[in-house]
């Protein structure tokens, strides 16, 4: 019963955990957008959060979303890393972090492309402050339904 | 890891980009120099940014690895008046190419601006954090 109430809650959580994470790897882009020989990283949101819902029980723990920079192999919840390669475009592989390919290709081989960035820089950002409004809003609801007020 | 290390990783490029400005003014302010402590004229610098990892496999910071010191020739000008002469009667001056400074300057301080606009979306990312539920 109570899951049921839950439920709704659990799913924002998780994409929540998600969106600190991508915020996390578009902050490190920004910072070496001048490092020669960097290579962008990013990963396609839909698919991983997809990807956690359909793997996670019902009693997964969000500490379980925890991005590992071992393979993953070592806990079914884990996201499997590495193993996806840069296509044409920006982004490949499904819940993997992938690598930016060079919009305008520069000498010192740095694929940071500052435009794109900030761009999903800001995206990403707008979209964690409305999962915490869904959140917000939802835990409102479960109070007033057990307040019955 | 939660967004906290977006301070660490933004806060590293920030002192990263803050030296290299620094390396710039120090350019600039002996774009004329003749002479300095070693009695060679002043070789322009450039800092070499090197990535950093910082825990997760993507956060990664930036560090200043090395200053650089430029061979290109010094600028020489015809002076036979001037103390720093020599034999020849040519004064050499340092390196340094203003113009390429100015624009290592406006770099710098943009990528200043980019990080502490990450931090400051961070930080108001947290403090709507602590907020919820109330």
């Amino acid at each position: 019963m109570f899951a049921n109430l839950t439920s709704g809650l659990d799913f924002h959580s998780k994409a929540l955990v998600l969106r600190a994470e991508r915020q996390r790897i578009l902050a490190s882009n920004i910072a070496n957008a001048d490092t020669p020989g960097y290579v962008a990283r990013d990963f396609n949101f839909r698919d991983t959060l997809s990807q956690i819902t359909r793997t996670d029980g019902p009693a997964a723990t969000p500490g379980a979303l925890r991005l590992n920079a071992s393979s993953g192999s070592t806990h079914p919840q884990h996201l499997e890393l590495g193993r996806s390669s840069a296509s044409a475009s920006t982004l490949s592989g499904t819940g993997a972090l992938a690598y930016g390919t060079q919009t305008q290709p520069s000498v010192d081989s740095n694929s940071v492309d500052l435009d794109r960035e900030r761009a999903n820089f800001v995206d990403n950002s707008v979209r964690y402050e409305s999962t915490l409004r869904f959140i917000n809003g939802q835990s409102k609801t479960i109070l007033s339904a057990i307040q019955g007020q | 890891m939660s967004m906290f290390s977006i301070f660490n990783v933004s806060g590293s490029a920030v002192s990263a980009q803050a030296q290299r400005l620094n390396v710039v003014a120090s350019n600039m302010a002996n774009v004329d120099t003749v002479a300095g402590p070693d009695g060679q004229a002043y070789k322009a610098r450039q800092v070499v940014f090197q990535t950093v990892p910082m825990g997760g496999e993507a956060t990664a910071g930036v560090k200043v690895s090395g200053v650089t010191e430029s061979n290109v020739p010094f600028k020489r000008i015809h002076d036979p008046n001037h103390p720093s002469a020599d034999a020849d009667g040519y004064v050499s001056y340092s390196n340094v190419n203003p113009v390429e400074e100015m624009v290592n300057m406006i770099s710098a301080s943009r990528s200043y601006q980019n990080n502490i606009e990450v931090m400051n979306t961070a930080k108001s990312l947290l403090l709507k954090t602590l907020q919820l539920g109330q």
